[in-house]
């Protein structure tokens, strides 16, 4: 009989190891519900609610951290940022969201990524932060819903070597047109053996590299027709402004670094490489890239400029840079009442405080579209604001209106394969990859 | 004793049991139930029916995925074999520094896939680049090749492994009385070593064809299935299925797929153990 007892009791401790250890690894994950119940106490009585951030921007993780200590110090209300990693947000988020404690801040990427969360977003179009935007553009509404709002604008176009193109005879004063684009170009690539460089830093198409043609460099064609049809999206695109896209194209893969047929295989990293080694002069990329460019052993801010990209296309003498957004915050409409409360309060103390927007302008080198906003040090952003003043308007951004990722891998085959032979036929494929495509891949969204 | 045992035993087996209810069965019965839905996150579904599936069979990428997974499974699985039984039969004469080359050919095994496919990327592109061929993300053909040689690369080594012991497991009197006989060499490795080796042949189908089928992080590495699907496997369509498709209508079509592949395996591995295991002889 003892034996008995002994036995079941054996039995039950191992059951009870087994669900102990299930039952501790369940609070490491939903650390956040333990700080929650951690700031409610800190509050005594009072619900403060926590904030869990879900941020998208590696290269920001160490800021955002810091950020989020200097709140809580100030206002005792816990703030968790948990930074995805690179290329896994939506992997992440997903599983995020199914957990209790899930993230009471998130992104989307636009009216595509809205598709998948517009369930979990909280209204805020009565909110404060709302309200600080220095614009209503900047806001990811569907009729009076406001369902995000974006927190750094950024502008793109082709960074440019002024040392370098100054060796080649030429300053950036001349070019101002497509045209001239691609008489430096072509010169620059005629002389290139003896000059030491080429014009254009190869186009890779790895996936580190190949959204800055597939979608980045789309954007333009898509802009003109969009601007010239009037309208902000649509269901069929008709392709009008697609020569131009194949101009821009034959420009970047004829006057490379690189042959052609190679981009298949060129990454991100090469591409900066070559600019960074001084091998190119012209490099397309965005603001973002500003860090990786500046600093010791590499360029300073009297080397750089970005000049926008020409297509020969639209009134070329007032084109800006291409300056938008595609991160977009939304709250979580499922968190409790306090948490939607404490993270309402801790975006709004982002963009308003002086902590808050020394922090995103000083460390995270972001252009934020609010009022209280303080000038980054950016020297592309200074760019872009310089080009505004003087009368330029920006191209928007409008890849965020794409129908889908595939329809962006779709469009980049085409242009790998037409690169590596650029015949009519091969850009035949780009045009109903990117025309056809297009409507399928709306057609599937719907 | 005895009789307590029984009455008991199965008291013993409940923190297995436990463990695999709560890891397997229940996330298996909760996908299955997902298969069936519209979703975002898994707690939040709605109930759609046999919408989830007849989509399935009207998506042509979930097809040629289908295809192409049985083509790479049926020349991967063959090849594979064949070397590593190759292998085996050579490194069982007693050549000298047998156990140098059986290190040196299980060592590709230890690496992990993604790590392999980037690796195997770079050396396909070049070598396809030196003969001006198209390179991995615009050849289709270059990638299957690719693939079913970084496969037979990876796998031989451990399945070489496996077909050692098996021949090492004949009985020395087996194989002399075939000489007695007068056998020679092919009749003694068709007549006497093949079917004495039938269970390790079971093994290493089983092992490469469930591997075949499931393949995702080399798939994944080497061609991303590029260009345009043509070389995207089951898992991977999944995956993309699941993952790179924005809104909900997307996720219970992906549980779908992967509730049909997973049957598909199952199916297909138990057809094949059944068939080889027929042919296997006691000693």
């Amino acid at each position: 009989m003892k034996r008995k007892v002994l036995s079941l009791m054996l039995a039950a401790a191992m059951t009870a190891t087994l669900f102990a250890g299930c039952g501790s690894k369940d609070a490491g994950n939903n650390g956040t519900a333990g700080t929650e119940a951690a700031g409610t106490e800190v509050a005594g009585g009072e619900e403060k609610g926590s904030v869990y951030y879900l941020n998208f921007k590696p290269e920001q993780d160490e800021a955002w951290q810091n950020l989020a200590k200097a709140y809580t110090e100030e206002t005792g209300v816990e703030v968790t940022v948990v930074t995805a990693a690179s290329g896994s947000y939506e992997t992440t988020l997903m599983g995020e969201m199914g957990k209790s404690g899930a993230p009471t801040l998130f992104q989307v990427n636009g009216p595509v990524g809205l598709a998948n969360w517009k369930d979990y977003c909280y209204d805020l179009s009565g909110s404060d932060i709302y309200s600080q935007l220095t614009s209503e553009s900047f806001a990811l509404k569907e009729g009076n819903t406001v369902y995000g709002i974006a927190y750094v604008i950024e502008s793109y176009g082709l960074i440019t070597n002024k040392t370098l193109l100054e060796k080649a005879g030429y300053s950036v004063d001349d070019i101002k047109s497509f045209a001239d684009l691609k008489k430096v170009a072509e010169d620059i690539t005629a002389r290139s053996a003896e000059l030491g460089f080429s014009a254009f830093s190869s186009a890779g198409m790895d996936s580190s590299s190949d959204w800055r043609f597939k979608t980045h460099l789309a954007n333009l064609p898509i802009y003109f027709e969009y601007q010239a049809d009037g309208i902000g999206t649509t269901d069929a695109i008709k392709g009008t402004y697609l020569d131009n896209y194949r101009q821009i194209w034959d420009l970047y893969i004829n006057n490379s670094t690189c042959a052609g047929a190679d981009l298949a295989a060129k990454t991100g990293d090469d591409s900066r490489n070559e600019f960074l080694a001084g091998k190119a002069v012209f490099f397309q990329n965005g603001s973002w890239e500003y860090g990786n460019l500046v600093g010791d052993g590499k360029f300073t801010d009297d080397d750089l400029t970005m000049i926008p990209i020409y297509v020969g296309a639209g009134d070329e003498a007032n084109q800006g840079l291409c300056t938008g957004t595609e991160n977009f915050w939304c709250v979580n409409k499922e968190a409790d009442e306090a948490d939607i409360k404490a993270t309402l309060d801790f975006i709004n103390w982002c963009v308003t405080s002086d902590k808050g927007t020394n922090a995103m302008a000083n460390d995270m080198g972001f252009v934020i579209p609010f009022k209280a906003a303080v000038e980054s040090p950016n020297l592309f952003v200074k760019v872009d604001n310089a080009l505004t003043a003087e009368g330029k308007t920006p191209v928007s951004w409008n890849f965020p209106t794409m129908p889908s990722e595939e329809w962006k891998n779709g469009v980049g085959t085409a242009l790998t394969a037409y690169a590596a032979n650029p015949t009519d036929d091969n850009w035949a494929v780009v045009v109903s990859a990117f025309v056809d495509g297009w409507a399928a891949e709306a057609a599937l969204a719907k | 004793m005895e009789k307590a045992l029984k009455k008991y035993g199965f008291v013993f087996t409940i923190p297995t049991f436990a463990a695999f209810f709560i890891g397997f069965i229940m996330p298996f019965i909760q996908g299955l139930y997902l298969s069936f839905c519209q979703f975002t996150t898994v707690d939040n579904a709605k109930w759609n029916g046999l919408d989830n599936y007849i989509r399935v069979f009207q998506d042509e990428s979930f097809l040629s995925a289908f295809g192409f997974t049985v083509s790479f499974a049926v020349v991967s699985v063959v090849s594979i074999n064949m070397l590593a039984f190759g292998l085996a039969l050579l490194l069982t004469r007693e050549i000298k520094g047998t156990n140098f080359f059986r290190t040196v050919f299980f060592m590709p095994n230890l690496i992990g896939g993604i790590v392999l496919g980037y690796i195997w990327q770079i050396l396909i592109n070049c070598v396809l680049s030196l003969v001006e061929q198209p390179l991995l993300k615009l050849n289709s053909t270059a990638g299957y090749w690719g693939l079913i040689i970084l496969m037979c690369w990876q796998q031989v080594g451990y399945m070489m492994i496996i077909y050692i012991a098996g021949l090492q497991n004949i009985p020395e009197d087996v194989l002399e009385a075939a000489r007695v006989d007068g056998a020679n060499s092919i009749q003694t490795l068709i007549k006497v070593k093949l079917p004495m080796v039938m269970s390790s042949i079971t093994v290493c189908v089983f092992l490469t064809l469930t591997n075949s089928f499931k393949l995702f992080d080399q798939n994944l590495a080497l061609t991303a299935g590029e260009p345009a699907h043509s070389t995207e496997m089951l898992a991977l369509n999944i995956y993309q299925t699941f993952y790179a498709r924005a809104g909900a209508q997307w996720k219970g079509l992906g549980q779908a797929k992967a509730v049909i592949f997973c049957i598909v395996v199952i199916a297909i591995s138990m057809l094949q153990l059944n068939a080889t295991r027929k042919k296997e002889v006691q000693s």
